[in-house]
Protein backbone atom coordinates (compact mmCIF):
# COMPACT_ATOMS: atom_id res chain seq x y z
CA UNK A 1 0.00 0.00 0.00
CA UNK A 2 2.56 2.57 0.91
CA UNK A 3 5.07 1.62 -2.18
CA UNK A 4 1.76 1.88 -3.87
CA UNK A 5 1.01 5.83 -2.56
CA UNK A 6 4.85 6.36 -3.47
CA UNK A 7 4.47 5.26 -6.78
CA UNK A 8 1.23 7.78 -7.15
CA UNK A 9 2.92 10.45 -5.42
CA UNK A 10 5.82 10.22 -7.71
CA UNK A 11 3.81 10.21 -10.55
CA UNK A 12 2.00 13.29 -9.90
CA UNK A 13 5.02 15.45 -9.21
CA UNK A 14 6.29 13.98 -12.65
CA UNK A 15 3.22 15.63 -14.50
CA UNK A 16 3.03 19.07 -12.16
CA UNK A 17 7.00 19.11 -12.59
CA UNK A 18 6.67 19.28 -16.34
CA UNK A 19 4.35 21.50 -16.46
CA UNK A 20 6.39 23.66 -14.36
CA UNK A 21 8.96 23.42 -15.59
CA UNK A 22 7.77 24.42 -18.96
CA UNK A 23 6.19 27.48 -17.26
CA UNK A 24 9.73 28.49 -15.74
CA UNK A 25 11.39 28.02 -19.23
CA UNK A 26 9.04 30.12 -20.90
CA UNK A 27 9.33 32.98 -18.54
CA UNK A 28 13.32 32.78 -18.31
CA UNK A 29 13.78 32.89 -22.34
CA UNK A 30 10.85 34.94 -22.63
CA UNK A 31 9.70 32.39 -25.50
CA UNK A 32 6.56 34.42 -27.23
CA UNK A 33 3.02 32.65 -27.33
CA UNK A 34 2.78 31.95 -31.85
CA UNK A 35 5.94 29.74 -30.68
CA UNK A 36 4.81 28.23 -27.50
CA UNK A 37 2.45 29.48 -24.96
CA UNK A 38 2.69 29.37 -21.45
CA UNK A 39 0.99 26.49 -19.96
CA UNK A 40 -0.80 28.86 -17.30
CA UNK A 41 -2.05 30.17 -20.94
CA UNK A 42 -3.30 27.78 -22.36
CA UNK A 43 -5.28 26.76 -19.30
CA UNK A 44 -6.56 30.21 -19.27
CA UNK A 45 -7.75 29.78 -23.33
CA UNK A 46 -9.07 26.91 -22.22
CA UNK A 47 -11.40 28.42 -19.50
CA UNK A 48 -12.49 31.50 -21.58
CA UNK A 49 -12.89 29.66 -24.40
CA UNK A 50 -14.70 26.61 -23.13
CA UNK A 51 -18.09 27.47 -24.28
CA UNK A 52 -16.55 27.03 -27.74
CA UNK A 53 -14.74 24.33 -27.37
CA UNK A 54 -16.88 21.86 -26.02
CA UNK A 55 -19.15 21.55 -28.42
CA UNK A 56 -15.98 20.29 -30.49
CA UNK A 57 -14.39 18.29 -27.69
CA UNK A 58 -18.02 16.34 -27.50
CA UNK A 59 -18.13 15.74 -30.85
CA UNK A 60 -14.82 14.26 -30.80
CA UNK A 61 -15.42 12.09 -27.89
CA UNK A 62 -18.77 10.94 -29.89
CA UNK A 63 -16.59 10.25 -32.79
CA UNK A 64 -14.05 8.50 -31.32
CA UNK A 65 -16.60 6.02 -29.16
CA UNK A 66 -18.69 5.23 -32.12
CA UNK A 67 -15.40 4.42 -34.00
CA UNK A 68 -13.65 2.47 -31.56
CA UNK A 69 -17.09 0.49 -30.93
CA UNK A 70 -17.00 -0.34 -34.60
CA UNK A 71 -13.06 -1.23 -34.44
CA UNK A 72 -13.54 -3.75 -31.22
CA UNK A 73 -16.95 -5.42 -32.85
CA UNK A 74 -14.90 -5.62 -36.29
CA UNK A 75 -11.09 -6.05 -34.57
CA UNK A 76 -13.07 -9.05 -32.05
CA UNK A 77 -14.49 -10.95 -35.08
CA UNK A 78 -11.52 -10.57 -37.47
CA UNK A 79 -9.31 -11.81 -34.52
CA UNK A 80 -11.74 -14.77 -34.07
CA UNK A 81 -11.69 -15.82 -37.54
CA UNK A 82 -7.42 -15.28 -37.91
CA UNK A 83 -7.19 -16.90 -34.27
CA UNK A 84 -9.00 -20.21 -34.40
CA UNK A 85 -7.00 -21.79 -37.27
CA UNK A 86 -3.84 -22.38 -38.13
CA UNK A 87 -4.57 -21.82 -42.12
CA UNK A 88 -6.21 -18.61 -41.50
CA UNK A 89 -3.51 -17.34 -39.50
CA UNK A 90 -0.73 -17.87 -42.04
CA UNK A 91 -2.90 -17.14 -45.06
CA UNK A 92 -4.44 -13.71 -43.53
CA UNK A 93 -1.77 -12.30 -41.56
CA UNK A 94 0.42 -10.53 -45.03
CA UNK A 95 -2.99 -9.02 -45.87
CA UNK A 96 -3.46 -7.65 -42.80
CA UNK A 97 -0.01 -6.20 -42.43
CA UNK A 98 -0.37 -5.02 -45.73
CA UNK A 99 -3.80 -3.16 -44.84
CA UNK A 100 -2.30 -1.91 -41.49
CA UNK A 101 0.72 -0.49 -42.95
CA UNK A 102 -1.15 2.23 -45.16
CA UNK A 103 -1.34 5.72 -43.52
CA UNK A 104 -4.91 6.40 -42.36
CA UNK A 105 -4.09 10.01 -43.77
CA UNK A 106 -4.02 8.58 -47.39
CA UNK A 107 -7.65 6.97 -46.67
CA UNK A 108 -9.44 9.37 -45.77
CA UNK A 109 -9.75 11.38 -49.02
CA UNK A 110 -11.41 8.54 -50.53
CA UNK A 111 -13.72 8.16 -47.43
CA UNK A 112 -14.77 11.50 -48.29
CA UNK A 113 -15.13 10.82 -52.14
CA UNK A 114 -17.20 8.12 -50.84
CA UNK A 115 -19.00 9.51 -47.85
CA UNK A 116 -18.83 13.13 -48.00
CA UNK A 117 -17.00 15.50 -45.67
CA UNK A 118 -18.12 15.34 -41.68
CA UNK A 119 -18.83 12.38 -38.89
CA UNK A 120 -18.89 9.27 -41.01
CA UNK A 121 -15.16 9.91 -42.54
CA UNK A 122 -13.98 10.22 -38.90
CA UNK A 123 -16.12 7.32 -37.59
CA UNK A 124 -14.49 5.06 -39.97
CA UNK A 125 -11.02 6.40 -39.91
CA UNK A 126 -11.01 6.06 -36.11
CA UNK A 127 -12.18 2.52 -36.89
CA UNK A 128 -9.67 1.68 -38.93
CA UNK A 129 -7.35 2.94 -37.48
CA UNK A 130 -7.73 1.11 -34.39
CA UNK A 131 -8.83 -1.99 -35.55
CA UNK A 132 -5.45 -3.72 -35.80
CA UNK A 133 -4.18 -4.14 -32.34
CA UNK A 134 -7.13 -5.63 -31.37
CA UNK A 135 -7.09 -8.25 -34.46
CA UNK A 136 -3.42 -9.09 -33.62
CA UNK A 137 -3.92 -9.67 -30.02
CA UNK A 138 -7.28 -11.52 -30.25
CA UNK A 139 -5.47 -13.67 -32.65
CA UNK A 140 -2.20 -14.26 -31.22
CA UNK A 141 -4.28 -15.00 -27.63
CA UNK A 142 -6.66 -17.82 -29.45
CA UNK A 143 -3.68 -19.07 -31.17
CA UNK A 144 -1.32 -19.21 -28.17
CA UNK A 145 -3.71 -21.32 -26.31
CA UNK A 146 -2.27 -24.40 -24.73
CA UNK A 147 -3.02 -27.63 -26.00
CA UNK A 148 -3.84 -29.10 -23.02
CA UNK A 149 -6.55 -27.12 -21.71
CA UNK A 150 -8.01 -27.55 -25.36
CA UNK A 151 -7.78 -31.56 -24.60
CA UNK A 152 -9.05 -31.31 -20.94
CA UNK A 153 -12.73 -29.89 -23.23
CA UNK A 154 -12.27 -32.51 -26.48
CA UNK A 155 -12.37 -35.31 -24.29
CA UNK A 156 -15.40 -34.24 -22.87
CA UNK A 157 -16.46 -33.86 -26.48
CA UNK A 158 -17.21 -30.46 -26.38
CA UNK A 159 -17.83 -28.62 -29.98
CA UNK A 160 -15.78 -25.95 -31.38
CA UNK A 161 -18.33 -23.33 -29.78
CA UNK A 162 -17.57 -24.40 -26.33
CA UNK A 163 -14.06 -24.64 -26.85
CA UNK A 164 -14.17 -20.73 -27.69
CA UNK A 165 -16.54 -19.71 -25.70
CA UNK A 166 -15.23 -21.91 -22.49
CA UNK A 167 -10.84 -21.48 -23.18
CA UNK A 168 -10.06 -19.79 -26.02
CA UNK A 169 -11.56 -16.53 -25.34
CA UNK A 170 -10.77 -16.13 -21.08
CA UNK A 171 -7.57 -17.25 -22.17
CA UNK A 172 -7.36 -14.35 -24.77
CA UNK A 173 -8.93 -11.49 -22.68
CA UNK A 174 -5.74 -10.23 -20.93
CA UNK A 175 -4.35 -9.78 -24.77
CA UNK A 176 -8.16 -8.76 -25.55
CA UNK A 177 -7.73 -6.18 -22.67
CA UNK A 178 -3.86 -5.18 -23.78
CA UNK A 179 -4.89 -3.92 -27.43
CA UNK A 180 -8.04 -1.67 -26.05
CA UNK A 181 -5.33 0.81 -24.24
CA UNK A 182 -3.38 0.88 -27.81
CA UNK A 183 -6.44 1.33 -29.52
CA UNK A 184 -8.24 3.49 -27.79
CA UNK A 185 -5.48 6.33 -28.04
CA UNK A 186 -5.20 5.30 -31.71
CA UNK A 187 -8.93 5.57 -31.97
CA UNK A 188 -8.42 9.31 -31.01
CA UNK A 189 -5.34 9.67 -33.51
CA UNK A 190 -7.87 8.58 -36.14
CA UNK A 191 -10.51 10.67 -35.64
CA UNK A 192 -8.19 13.92 -35.35
CA UNK A 193 -6.77 13.21 -38.33
CA UNK A 194 -10.07 13.02 -40.36
CA UNK A 195 -11.49 16.14 -38.63
CA UNK A 196 -8.22 18.40 -39.50
CA UNK A 197 -8.69 16.44 -43.36
CA UNK A 198 -12.31 17.05 -43.66
CA UNK A 199 -14.58 18.28 -41.43
CA UNK A 200 -16.09 21.20 -39.84
CA UNK A 201 -16.73 20.06 -36.17
CA UNK A 202 -14.21 18.55 -33.74
CA UNK A 203 -11.28 18.90 -32.16
CA UNK A 204 -8.92 18.60 -35.98
CA UNK A 205 -11.06 21.60 -37.12
CA UNK A 206 -10.89 23.52 -33.83
CA UNK A 207 -7.30 22.95 -33.91
CA UNK A 208 -7.12 23.22 -37.78
CA UNK A 209 -8.48 27.08 -37.77
CA UNK A 210 -7.11 28.06 -34.63
CA UNK A 211 -3.80 27.97 -36.13
CA UNK A 212 -4.45 29.09 -39.57
CA UNK A 213 -5.39 32.22 -37.57
CA UNK A 214 -2.10 31.72 -35.27
CA UNK A 215 -4.05 31.33 -32.38
CA UNK A 216 -1.36 29.05 -30.96
CA UNK A 217 -2.74 29.11 -27.09
CA UNK A 218 -5.65 27.70 -28.82
CA UNK A 219 -3.86 24.91 -30.57
CA UNK A 220 -2.46 24.06 -27.49
CA UNK A 221 -5.91 23.86 -25.31
CA UNK A 222 -7.09 21.21 -28.41
CA UNK A 223 -3.88 19.31 -27.97
CA UNK A 224 -4.48 19.30 -24.08
CA UNK A 225 -8.24 18.37 -24.42
CA UNK A 226 -6.86 15.45 -26.33
CA UNK A 227 -4.48 13.85 -24.19
CA UNK A 228 -6.75 14.65 -20.82
CA UNK A 229 -9.50 12.63 -22.72
CA UNK A 230 -7.03 10.14 -23.54
CA UNK A 231 -5.75 9.56 -20.47
CA UNK A 232 -9.42 9.28 -19.17
CA UNK A 233 -10.35 6.36 -21.54
CA UNK A 234 -6.69 4.57 -21.20
CA UNK A 235 -7.54 5.05 -17.04
CA UNK A 236 -11.12 3.58 -17.53
CA UNK A 237 -10.32 0.65 -19.33
CA UNK A 238 -7.24 -0.30 -17.42
CA UNK A 239 -10.03 -0.57 -14.55
CA UNK A 240 -12.24 -2.94 -16.20
CA UNK A 241 -9.06 -4.91 -17.27
CA UNK A 242 -8.02 -5.28 -13.55
CA UNK A 243 -11.87 -6.64 -12.54
CA UNK A 244 -12.02 -8.89 -15.73
CA UNK A 245 -8.26 -10.39 -16.08
CA UNK A 246 -7.21 -10.04 -12.48
CA UNK A 247 -5.99 -14.00 -13.00
CA UNK A 248 -3.39 -13.21 -14.51
CA UNK A 249 -1.80 -10.90 -11.57
CA UNK A 250 -2.54 -13.54 -9.11
CA UNK A 251 -4.43 -10.65 -7.54
CA UNK A 252 -4.80 -12.10 -3.53
CA UNK A 253 -2.42 -11.88 -0.61
CA UNK A 254 -3.42 -15.16 0.88
CA UNK A 255 -1.64 -18.59 -1.01
CA UNK A 256 -1.78 -21.61 0.25
CA UNK A 257 1.79 -23.64 0.96
CA UNK A 258 2.95 -26.48 -0.45
CA UNK B 1 -17.89 -54.00 -40.79
CA UNK B 2 -17.75 -50.70 -38.59
CA UNK B 3 -20.24 -51.26 -36.48
CA UNK B 4 -20.72 -54.59 -35.03
CA UNK B 5 -22.15 -54.55 -31.59
CA UNK B 6 -19.55 -55.66 -29.04
CA UNK B 7 -21.38 -57.13 -25.73
CA UNK B 8 -18.76 -58.22 -24.49
CA UNK B 9 -16.13 -55.93 -24.26
CA UNK B 10 -16.65 -52.05 -22.74
CA UNK B 11 -13.39 -51.08 -24.70
CA UNK B 12 -11.79 -53.18 -27.64
CA UNK B 13 -8.82 -52.31 -29.76
CA UNK B 14 -8.90 -54.09 -33.02
CA UNK B 15 -6.06 -54.62 -34.96
CA UNK B 16 -5.32 -50.67 -34.58
CA UNK B 17 -2.06 -48.96 -35.79
CA UNK B 18 -1.23 -45.66 -35.33
CA UNK B 19 1.56 -43.62 -37.71
CA UNK B 20 2.48 -40.31 -36.81
CA UNK B 21 3.56 -38.08 -39.90
CA UNK B 22 3.02 -39.27 -43.33
CA UNK B 23 4.70 -40.93 -46.20
CA UNK B 24 8.27 -41.48 -45.90
CA UNK B 25 8.70 -39.91 -42.82
CA UNK B 26 6.09 -41.76 -40.80
CA UNK B 27 6.87 -43.23 -37.94
CA UNK B 28 4.62 -46.16 -36.33
CA UNK B 29 4.05 -44.87 -33.04
CA UNK B 30 1.45 -48.32 -32.43
CA UNK B 31 1.55 -51.49 -33.87
CA UNK B 32 -1.06 -53.77 -34.47
CA UNK B 33 -2.85 -54.45 -31.07
CA UNK B 34 -5.67 -56.21 -30.13
CA UNK B 35 -6.78 -55.08 -26.64
CA UNK B 36 -10.24 -55.68 -24.60
CA UNK B 37 -11.65 -54.42 -21.58
CA UNK B 38 -14.72 -55.49 -19.81
CA UNK B 39 -16.91 -52.99 -18.20
CA UNK B 40 -15.92 -51.60 -14.97
CA UNK B 41 -12.50 -53.31 -14.92
CA UNK B 42 -9.19 -51.22 -13.58
CA UNK B 43 -6.36 -51.59 -16.64
CA UNK B 44 -2.88 -49.85 -16.45
CA UNK B 45 -0.43 -49.52 -19.20
CA UNK B 46 2.98 -49.57 -18.46
CA UNK B 47 6.18 -49.83 -19.80
CA UNK B 48 9.14 -47.24 -21.34
CA UNK B 49 8.54 -44.04 -22.91
CA UNK B 50 7.36 -43.55 -25.87
CA UNK B 51 5.90 -47.27 -26.26
CA UNK B 52 2.53 -45.93 -27.04
CA UNK B 53 0.98 -46.09 -23.71
CA UNK B 54 -0.69 -42.53 -24.05
CA UNK B 55 -1.12 -43.46 -28.13
CA UNK B 56 -3.84 -45.50 -26.42
CA UNK B 57 -5.00 -43.57 -23.92
CA UNK B 58 -5.97 -40.64 -26.82
CA UNK B 59 -7.18 -43.72 -29.13
CA UNK B 60 -9.40 -44.44 -26.60
CA UNK B 61 -11.06 -40.88 -25.86
CA UNK B 62 -10.73 -40.27 -29.48
CA UNK B 63 -8.26 -37.26 -29.13
CA UNK B 64 -6.37 -38.75 -31.78
CA UNK B 65 -7.93 -41.56 -35.06
CA UNK B 66 -6.39 -44.90 -35.57
CA UNK B 67 -4.11 -44.85 -39.11
CA UNK B 68 -5.96 -48.49 -39.38
CA UNK B 69 -8.21 -50.88 -37.27
CA UNK B 70 -10.82 -50.12 -34.98
CA UNK B 71 -11.43 -48.53 -31.68
CA UNK B 72 -14.59 -49.40 -30.21
CA UNK B 73 -16.39 -47.82 -27.28
CA UNK B 74 -20.04 -49.31 -25.56
CA UNK B 75 -19.80 -51.05 -28.51
CA UNK B 76 -19.93 -48.52 -31.45
CA UNK B 77 -17.15 -46.81 -33.11
CA UNK B 78 -15.13 -44.13 -31.01
CA UNK B 79 -16.79 -41.07 -31.62
CA UNK B 80 -20.16 -42.29 -32.02
CA UNK B 81 -21.27 -43.51 -29.07
CA UNK B 82 -23.04 -41.33 -26.11
CA UNK B 83 -19.95 -42.18 -23.84
CA UNK B 84 -19.29 -40.06 -20.85
CA UNK B 85 -15.81 -40.10 -20.76
CA UNK B 86 -13.58 -38.31 -17.91
CA UNK B 87 -9.64 -37.54 -17.70
CA UNK B 88 -7.03 -36.80 -15.75
CA UNK B 89 -3.94 -35.29 -17.06
CA UNK B 90 -0.02 -35.23 -16.06
CA UNK B 91 -0.54 -31.90 -15.53
CA UNK B 92 -3.20 -30.30 -13.72
CA UNK B 93 -4.66 -28.64 -16.11
CA UNK B 94 -7.19 -26.16 -14.54
CA UNK B 95 -8.37 -23.16 -16.33
CA UNK B 96 -6.28 -20.62 -14.05
CA UNK B 97 -9.08 -18.00 -14.76
CA UNK B 98 -11.52 -20.17 -12.74
CA UNK B 99 -11.87 -21.15 -9.28
CA UNK B 100 -11.24 -24.39 -8.33
CA UNK B 101 -15.08 -25.39 -8.09
CA UNK B 102 -16.03 -24.00 -11.22
CA UNK B 103 -12.84 -25.75 -12.79
CA UNK B 104 -13.82 -29.11 -11.24
CA UNK B 105 -17.76 -28.06 -12.79
CA UNK B 106 -16.39 -27.81 -15.92
CA UNK B 107 -17.98 -30.98 -17.49
CA UNK B 108 -21.54 -30.39 -16.54
CA UNK B 109 -21.18 -27.08 -18.33
CA UNK B 110 -20.08 -29.32 -21.38
CA UNK B 111 -21.46 -33.07 -21.29
CA UNK B 112 -24.71 -33.72 -21.94
CA UNK B 113 -27.60 -34.31 -19.57
CA UNK B 114 -25.95 -31.88 -17.43
CA UNK B 115 -25.22 -29.74 -19.91
CA UNK B 116 -29.24 -28.90 -20.25
CA UNK B 117 -29.71 -28.21 -16.23
CA UNK B 118 -26.26 -26.07 -15.74
CA UNK B 119 -28.04 -22.87 -15.72
CA UNK B 120 -30.83 -24.45 -13.11
CA UNK B 121 -28.44 -25.91 -10.98
CA UNK B 122 -25.14 -24.49 -10.94
CA UNK B 123 -25.40 -22.61 -7.36
CA UNK B 124 -27.54 -25.52 -5.92
CA UNK B 125 -27.24 -29.14 -6.57
CA UNK B 126 -24.17 -29.16 -8.90
CA UNK B 127 -22.88 -26.98 -6.17
CA UNK B 128 -23.03 -29.44 -3.34
CA UNK B 129 -21.94 -32.06 -5.81
CA UNK B 130 -18.91 -30.21 -6.37
CA UNK B 131 -18.45 -29.43 -2.83
CA UNK B 132 -18.94 -32.72 -1.76
CA UNK B 133 -16.70 -34.74 -3.83
CA UNK B 134 -13.91 -31.92 -2.85
CA UNK B 135 -14.19 -33.02 0.73
CA UNK B 136 -13.90 -36.51 -0.32
CA UNK B 137 -10.29 -35.95 -2.10
CA UNK B 138 -9.61 -33.40 1.28
CA UNK B 139 -10.11 -30.36 -0.32
CA UNK B 140 -12.91 -28.73 1.22
CA UNK B 141 -12.49 -25.36 2.06
CA UNK B 142 -10.54 -24.89 -1.05
CA UNK B 143 -13.37 -24.40 -3.73
CA UNK B 144 -13.08 -20.62 -4.05
CA UNK B 145 -9.50 -20.18 -4.66
CA UNK B 146 -7.68 -20.21 -7.86
CA UNK B 147 -5.68 -22.94 -9.22
CA UNK B 148 -2.49 -20.72 -8.42
CA UNK B 149 -3.31 -20.51 -4.85
CA UNK B 150 -3.19 -24.53 -4.44
CA UNK B 151 0.38 -26.74 -4.49
CA UNK B 152 0.49 -29.37 -6.98
CA UNK B 153 -0.53 -32.31 -5.02
CA UNK B 154 -4.04 -30.26 -4.60
CA UNK B 155 -4.23 -29.29 -8.32
CA UNK B 156 -3.62 -32.59 -9.12
CA UNK B 157 -6.61 -33.80 -6.70
CA UNK B 158 -8.77 -31.35 -7.97
CA UNK B 159 -8.21 -32.47 -11.70
CA UNK B 160 -9.08 -35.86 -10.55
CA UNK B 161 -12.38 -34.46 -9.29
CA UNK B 162 -12.64 -33.02 -12.85
CA UNK B 163 -12.30 -36.09 -14.20
CA UNK B 164 -14.79 -37.48 -11.86
CA UNK B 165 -17.75 -34.93 -11.78
CA UNK B 166 -19.86 -36.15 -14.28
CA UNK B 167 -19.80 -39.70 -13.19
CA UNK B 168 -17.86 -40.87 -16.38
CA UNK B 169 -18.20 -44.74 -17.67
CA UNK B 170 -14.77 -44.39 -18.75
CA UNK B 171 -12.03 -42.63 -16.70
CA UNK B 172 -8.46 -42.05 -18.37
CA UNK B 173 -5.53 -41.39 -16.27
CA UNK B 174 -2.32 -40.22 -17.70
CA UNK B 175 0.28 -40.65 -15.30
CA UNK B 176 -1.57 -37.95 -13.30
CA UNK B 177 0.52 -38.99 -9.45
CA UNK B 178 3.90 -38.84 -11.71
CA UNK B 179 4.55 -35.10 -10.52
CA UNK B 180 4.21 -36.01 -7.17
CA UNK B 181 5.86 -36.49 -3.88
CA UNK B 182 5.91 -40.65 -2.70
CA UNK B 183 3.91 -39.72 0.55
CA UNK B 184 1.10 -37.38 -1.16
CA UNK B 185 1.09 -40.49 -4.44
CA UNK B 186 0.21 -43.32 -2.12
CA UNK B 187 -2.55 -41.28 -0.48
CA UNK B 188 -4.12 -40.42 -3.77
CA UNK B 189 -3.87 -44.20 -4.35
CA UNK B 190 -5.69 -44.85 -1.65
CA UNK B 191 -8.17 -42.07 -2.76
CA UNK B 192 -8.44 -42.99 -6.83
CA UNK B 193 -9.34 -46.90 -5.09
CA UNK B 194 -12.35 -45.57 -3.18
CA UNK B 195 -13.64 -43.78 -5.97
CA UNK B 196 -13.16 -46.70 -8.03
CA UNK B 197 -14.93 -49.06 -5.38
CA UNK B 198 -17.78 -46.50 -4.84
CA UNK B 199 -18.16 -45.64 -8.43
CA UNK B 200 -17.32 -48.33 -10.50
CA UNK B 201 -16.22 -46.48 -13.72
CA UNK B 202 -14.02 -48.37 -16.40
CA UNK B 203 -10.80 -47.32 -15.39
CA UNK B 204 -7.24 -46.89 -18.02
CA UNK B 205 -4.41 -45.74 -16.14
CA UNK B 206 -0.98 -44.91 -18.22
CA UNK B 207 1.83 -45.00 -15.46
CA UNK B 208 5.33 -45.53 -15.03
CA UNK B 209 5.07 -46.22 -11.39
CA UNK B 210 5.16 -50.27 -10.66
CA UNK B 211 3.69 -49.95 -7.34
CA UNK B 212 1.13 -47.97 -8.61
CA UNK B 213 0.13 -50.58 -11.19
CA UNK B 214 0.03 -53.08 -9.07
CA UNK B 215 -1.79 -51.38 -6.13
CA UNK B 216 -4.82 -49.77 -8.22
CA UNK B 217 -4.96 -52.24 -11.28
CA UNK B 218 -7.13 -55.13 -12.04
CA UNK B 219 -5.09 -55.47 -15.03
CA UNK B 220 -1.30 -55.07 -16.18
CA UNK B 221 -0.45 -54.39 -19.32
CA UNK B 222 3.31 -53.91 -19.89
CA UNK B 223 4.20 -52.16 -23.13
CA UNK B 224 7.35 -52.18 -25.34
CA UNK B 225 8.55 -49.74 -27.82
CA UNK B 226 9.06 -48.88 -31.46
CA UNK B 227 6.59 -49.72 -32.79
CA UNK B 228 4.89 -49.83 -29.63
CA UNK B 229 2.76 -52.96 -28.81
CA UNK B 230 1.30 -55.47 -25.81
CA UNK B 231 4.13 -57.60 -25.09
CA UNK B 232 2.31 -59.11 -21.65
CA UNK B 233 -1.10 -59.02 -19.90
CA UNK B 234 -1.12 -59.46 -16.40
CA UNK B 235 -3.81 -59.98 -13.82
CA UNK B 236 -3.58 -58.53 -10.33
CA UNK B 237 -5.51 -60.53 -7.71
CA UNK B 238 -4.40 -59.27 -4.46
CA UNK B 239 -7.47 -58.41 -2.45
CA UNK B 240 -9.48 -55.40 -1.99
CA UNK B 241 -9.42 -52.43 -0.83
CA UNK B 242 -5.20 -52.98 -1.07
CA UNK B 243 -3.34 -51.07 1.21
CA UNK B 244 -0.20 -49.14 1.25
CA UNK B 245 1.25 -52.51 3.50
CA UNK B 246 0.30 -54.95 1.15
CA UNK B 247 2.70 -53.06 -1.34
CA UNK B 248 5.79 -54.96 0.49
CA UNK B 249 4.46 -58.52 0.61
CA UNK B 250 6.37 -61.04 -1.15
CA UNK B 251 3.62 -61.87 -3.67
CA UNK B 252 3.23 -58.14 -4.79
CA UNK B 253 7.18 -57.66 -4.78
CA UNK B 254 7.44 -60.65 -7.28
CA UNK B 255 4.91 -59.30 -8.97
CA UNK B 256 7.01 -55.89 -9.48
CA UNK B 257 10.37 -57.82 -9.99
CA UNK B 258 8.66 -59.72 -13.23
CA UNK B 259 7.16 -56.20 -14.38
CA UNK B 260 10.61 -54.98 -13.85
CA UNK B 261 12.05 -57.57 -15.94
CA UNK B 262 9.96 -57.05 -18.85
CA UNK B 263 10.14 -53.68 -18.98
CA UNK B 264 13.65 -53.85 -18.80
CA UNK B 265 13.85 -56.53 -21.75
CA UNK B 266 11.63 -53.68 -23.73
CA UNK B 267 13.63 -51.13 -23.38
CA UNK B 268 16.91 -53.52 -25.45
CA UNK B 269 15.92 -52.29 -29.00
CA UNK B 270 15.38 -54.74 -31.26
CA UNK B 271 17.82 -55.21 -34.40
CA UNK B 272 14.69 -54.84 -37.11
CA UNK B 273 13.34 -51.71 -35.44
CA UNK B 274 16.06 -49.33 -37.14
Amino acid sequence: MNAQLRRRIASASLIVGFFVLWELLCAIFHVRDIVLPRPSQILYTLWADLPGIWPHALQTTYTTMVGFILGIIGGVLLGILIGSSRLAYDVAYPLLIGFASIPKVAVVPVLVLWFGAGTVPAIITAAITCVFPIVVNVATGLATTEPELEDVMRTLRASKLDILVNVGLPRAMPYFFASLKVAVTLAFVGTVISETVASNRGIGNLMMIASSSFDVPLVFAGLLILALMGVALYAIFSLIEARVTGWTRRQDDFAVGA
Amino acid sequence: MTAIARAEAFVELQQTTLNYGQGARSVAALAETNLMIAKGDFIALVGPSGCGKSTILKLVTGLIKASSGWVFVAGREVGAEPVRVGMAFQNPTMLPWLRIRDNVMLPLKIVPPFRGEFRFKRHSEFRDRVDALLKQVGLNGFADNYPWQLSGGMLQRASLCRALIHEPELLMLDEPFGALDQFTREELWAIMQDLWLTRRPTVLLVTHDLKEAGYLANRICVMRARPGHIVEDCAVSFARPRTVEMTYSPDFVALTQRLRELIVAARTPREQAA
